[in-house]
């Protein structure tokens, strides 16, 4: 690093020749009518907020370095990439296994089944899907609160009525609701499947109380949540071997849907952007080389007055 | 040479006609951009979108 710099030094880049640049330099600047303490002041003003932005970034480094915590692997998503839409079979998927094992405890308030048309299900199979639940309305003309099948525009039913109900219920734990989990978590749907896949028997030195199970990538290691994915848990219906890696995946992926539902939309327009930015990109460069071209090809020649 | 000053005569000269090639090349040129785009993203993730699979659940 000196030595770099002693180089940059020597090759006199950072040196002014002649006194007439500096002078150049001292006339042009702003701050040359500035008292000597105002000088003073701004000098000591920046130092202080360099300082405190410092100490604000090595503060930062060392609560990092002293968690510990296990960071999710980076699995290869098959819509990672710049152009990559969601895999939809798999969202399809994955919403069976959301109904079927998380739908138990976990909410997904802000999804609703008329969401689902078109990006996993038919508009019968949605409207099918919405009849199985039945969905508390009203009140109606005596006050009362009733019961009736849900339609396409009902949100998913939540396991519970609220968050003590939950909390009652799970332990005093609150299972979270799972619409913006993949926005919410570090890592995203990589965590989620590093959590779902991720229980094994806590280590020797750790003790868990009544209600908790082990898990390395879930902060603190102790989480209510049992390990709920298992080979074979439940039957895909479209005949895709259930392992519970492949339920983990498509339960991934179909949380990073209600997460991010305009997913697909985002990375057309990616296409879209980077083309239109190329072409614009180049007919910049063009029209900015057409119209220096006349300065660049200028020469400037002194001649001194003669006597 | 012939044809770029016939074409500048005839359409760019008069500020009028002008305006009307920048409007409909501006028109084409979205409409025929946009598709490529679409396309090219389509056969990029085919079987991937709702579109490739919805033919095996709905008859």
């Amino acid at each position: 690093m000196a030595a770099r710099v002693g180089r940059i030094c020597g090759a006199g880049l950072f040196k002014s020749n002649t006194t007439s640049s500096l002078n150049q330099i001292s006339s042009y600047s702003t701050t040359r009518d500035w008292s000597r303490g105002r000088k003073a002041l701004v000098g000591s003003l920046g130092i202080l907020a360099g300082g405190a932005g410092a100490i604000i970034f090595a503060l930062d480094r060392s609560v990092r370095a002293s968690e510990l915590e296990l960071h999710p692997p980076k699995n290869p998503w098959s819509h990672n990439g710049w152009f990559d839409s969601l895999d939809h079979a798999s969202v399809r998927r994955g919403y069976e296994v959301y109904k079927q094992v998380c739908s138990a405890c976990h909410s997904l308030r802000f999804i609703a089944y008329r969401n689902l048309v078109g990006v996993t299900h038919t508009e019968e199979e949605a409207k099918a899907e919405a009849e199985e639940q039945m969905i508390t309305d009203g009140p109606d003309e005596a006050g009362n609160m009733f019961k009736r099948p849900g339609k396409l525009s009902d949100y998913i039913p939540s396991p519970y009525p609220n968050e003590e109900a939950a909390r009652a219920a799970n332990n005093g734990a609150y299972p979270p609701d799972l619409s913006y989990i993949t926005l919410a978590r570090h890592g995203g749907e990589d965590y989620i499947f590093a959590l779902l896949t991720g229980y094994h028997d806590a280590p020797a030195g750790i003790a868990l109380r009544e209600g908790q199970y082990f898990n390395p990538y879930f902060v603190g290691g102790a989480i209510s949540m049992a390990q709920s994915l298992y080979n074979e848990v439940i039957e895909y219906s479209d005949g895709t071997p259930a392992s519970a890696s492949q339920l983990a995946k498509d339960v991934s992926t179909f949380l990073k849907w209600t997460a991010e539902p305009e997913f697909d939309d985002r990375k057309r327009m990616m296409v879209k952007a980077i083309g239109i930015f190329t072409i614009l990109t180049m007919v910049s460069y063009y029209a900015k080389r057409f119209k220096w071209a006349s300065l660049k090809t200028r020469k400037i020649e002194f001649k001194p007055k003669s006597k | 040479m012939a044809l770029s000053s016939a074409i500048y005569n005839t359409l760019f000269k008069r500020t009028s006609t002008f305006a009307l090639i920048i409007v409909g090349s501006a028109f084409f040129f979205e409409r025929g951009f946009d598709l490529g785009c679409d396309t090219f993203f389509d056969s990029y993730n085919k079987g991937k979108q709702w579109k490739d699979i919805k033919g095996n659940y709905s008859q």
